[in-house]
């Protein structure tokens, strides 16, 4: 499988990597203006959004490099909001909630599917694989009819339960090749000394499984909070609706007046958690990425 | 243990397609029944409106457009950006650290910051060309920025994946090949290319079925206008706004076996790749 291939192949790349150190240590200036360039295009246009957000008046219509006169007024104003806040409020509940059922949920059929002997493994694990595929469109008509009919509509349960269908095949596929690499023989030692499947799961595996149930509840938590087309189907007020739709709602104060200054610092604010997340756990992520090889 | 997830994502994964399909052979009929629900069967009445639609054709073909040229595009700054990556072994994790940023940014956000860029006043799109174009507001341009946008988030992800699979190869190999005289072009060709394979081919395949379902990014940059509905957009628009549920899910259908005949025209075509990943 090409995710362990990967993984047992990293230290073997860093070790050539610090030997080349020592034979080239010279980067050539096409390096340094491949690096610049990456740099320019990755941060520039979020720079940009930072840029507008800090604006307001007659400085939300001109192309200044730096405000003029930056403001905070455009934070302050969505923080005043209270449609704002109660999404911001839903979207975290919503993608903790996720993230929290995804991996207990998705442990136990990854576990399973990592160690018990079981028939047809390999074509349950790829129909998993499959869902992730599908169009989310194709699940949004009849959930909007069927949460309408059973009251589900416009809650936060009714946006919790779709969410697992991508949660959950996310959590199965990258834990799966987590558990793998646990040795059998720490829980058969386990079971030898008389615990259940169960204790041995739970004292045994998943404390050494942490750092794979880490990456998939940043993945996890990452495509919740990113969620959007069933967060606007699936819903019709502020009860249940999340920051995504929030901001994509918008409008200014009066008909006329531009909303992108207060819908740029409102995209600021709702870009921080996943921007710390970024910060902290780059490691984490790319490893969960590159062994799922799943989008979040 | 397996039970709970299967049946959960049997429950609301599987099962919702299969009401969507009822629902697509339906027509529900506000004028007769009003708010109540009321529908009576059509056969494949909702598939032909829909297929002798140029709404559809017209989403189709944006569709097409714009997974073509984003995944063209995608691919080949992605694979720059991973060789670079892959050769600037000073502070490489601090350049995927900025790499993973457009991989965070909601998509949602994504497309609010390209209208802020191609903004006519705002935007420093016209200032830099000197131009004085409504991009979004044109025909062509809407599309364009819309394909941009979708570089900008997803060329970082292709590039880490492809970093990975770069960082898989050894690196004896092209010891050999120099000493053997070969250039770097023939070592690209000959050695990196063929070898990535494998995690190009996985990449794409992602981006491709990701890009076939695309929705959040021309709903908020443009809700679809000036030649941008994509058959999501098309098909959420049509059973939400406009409450016709049969047409609606007709379409999602659709858009469903289109996804689903481009991802068995990919298994095909690289099969043992694919069999690689689902199997150990």
């Amino acid at each position: 499988m090409e995710a362990a291939s990967v993984t047992e192949a990293r230290p073997a790349a860093r070790k050539r990597k610090r030997s080349a150190v020592g034979s080239e240590p010279k980067t050539p200036w096409w390096l340094w203006i491949a690096v610049a360039a990456i740099v320019i295009f990755c941060l520039l246009p979020f720079y940009w959004l930072v840029n507008i957000s800090l604006k307001t008046g007659p400085d939300l219509s001109s192309s200044d490099i730096v405000p003029p006169s930056p403001s905070l007024d455009n934070y302050s104003s969505i923080f005043e909001n209270a449609s704002f806040t109660k999404a911001l409020r839903n979207s975290a509940i919503v993608s903790l909630v996720t993230t929290f059922l995804g991996i207990v949920v998705g442990s136990f059929a990854a576990y399973a599917l990592a160690r018990l002997r079981m028939r047809g493994k390999a074509i349950l694990l790829a129909i998993v694989l499959s869902i992730t595929t599908f169009p989310q469109i194709a699940i949004a008509a009849p959930l909007f009819r069927l949460w309408s009919d059973i009251g589900l509509y416009n809650t936060l349960i009714g946006l919790v339960i779709p969410y697992l269908t991508f949660a959950l095949p996310l959590s199965i596929y990258i834990l799966v090749s987590f558990f793998r690499e646990i040795p059998k023989d720490l829980e058969e030692a386990a079971l030898v000394d008389g615990a259940t499947h169960f204790e041995a799961f739970r004292k045994v595996v998943v404390p050494l499984a942490a750092p794979g149930l880490a990456t998939t509840a940043i993945l996890t938590f990452i495509a919740a909070w990113n969620e959007f087309l069933l967060a606007t189907t699936l819903t019709s007020s502020t009860t249940a609706r999340t920051t995504p739709v929030a901001i994509s709602q918008f409008t200014g104060s009066s008909q006329f007046e531009v909303p992108l200054g207060t819908q740029s610092a409102a995209s600021v604010i709702i870009s921080i958690p996943l921007i710390i997340l970024v910060l902290l756990f780059q490691k984490r992520i790319v490893a969960g990425l590159t062994a799922g090889a799943v989008k979040g | 243990m397996v039970a709970p997830s299967v049946v959960l994502i049997a429950l609301v994964a599987l099962w919702p397609i299969i009401y969507a399909i009822w629902l697509s052979l339906h027509e529900y009929s506000l004028r007769v029944a009003g708010l109540s629900r009321w529908a009576s069967p059509a056969g494949l009445g909702n598939y032909q409106d829909a297929l002798q639609s140029s709404e559809f054709w017209s989403a189709t073909r944006v569709t097409f457009i714009f997974t073509i040229a984003s995944v063209i595009l995608e691919t080949i700054i992605g694979l720059a950006m991973a060789l670079a990556m892959h050769s600037a072994f000073k502070g490489q994790g601090l350049l995927r650290t900025v790499v993973l940023v457009p991989w965070a940014v909601l998509t949602v956000v994504t497309a609010i910051m390209w209208r802020t860029i191609f903004d006519p006043n705002l935007g420093f799109v016209n200032s830099l060309l000197g131009t004085n174009t409504v991009w979004l507001g044109e025909e062509p341009w809407a599309l364009m920025v819309m394909i941009f946008a979708d570089v900008w988030k997803t060329a970082p992800f292709m590039a880490l994946l492809l970093l990975a699979g770069l960082q898989v190869i050894p690196g004896e190999i092209y010891e050999a090949a120099k000493v053997d005289g070969a250039n770097m072009w023939q070592r690209f060709q000959k050695i990196t290319l063929p070898l990535l394979m494998p995690a190009l081919l996985v990449a794409l395949i992602f981006r491709t079925l990701d890009a076939l379902r695309a929705f959040d990014l021309p709903k908020v940059l443009t809700n679809g206008a000036n030649d941008t509905t994509t058959l999501s957009l098309l098909a959420q628009r049509t059973f939400q706004e406009n409450r016709l549920y049969g047409e609606g899910s007709a379409l999602s259908i659709l858009t469903f076996i289109i996804v689903m005949i481009v991802s068995f025209g990919y298994i095909r075509l690289v099969g043992g790749n694919i069999r690689g990943m689902t199997e150990e």
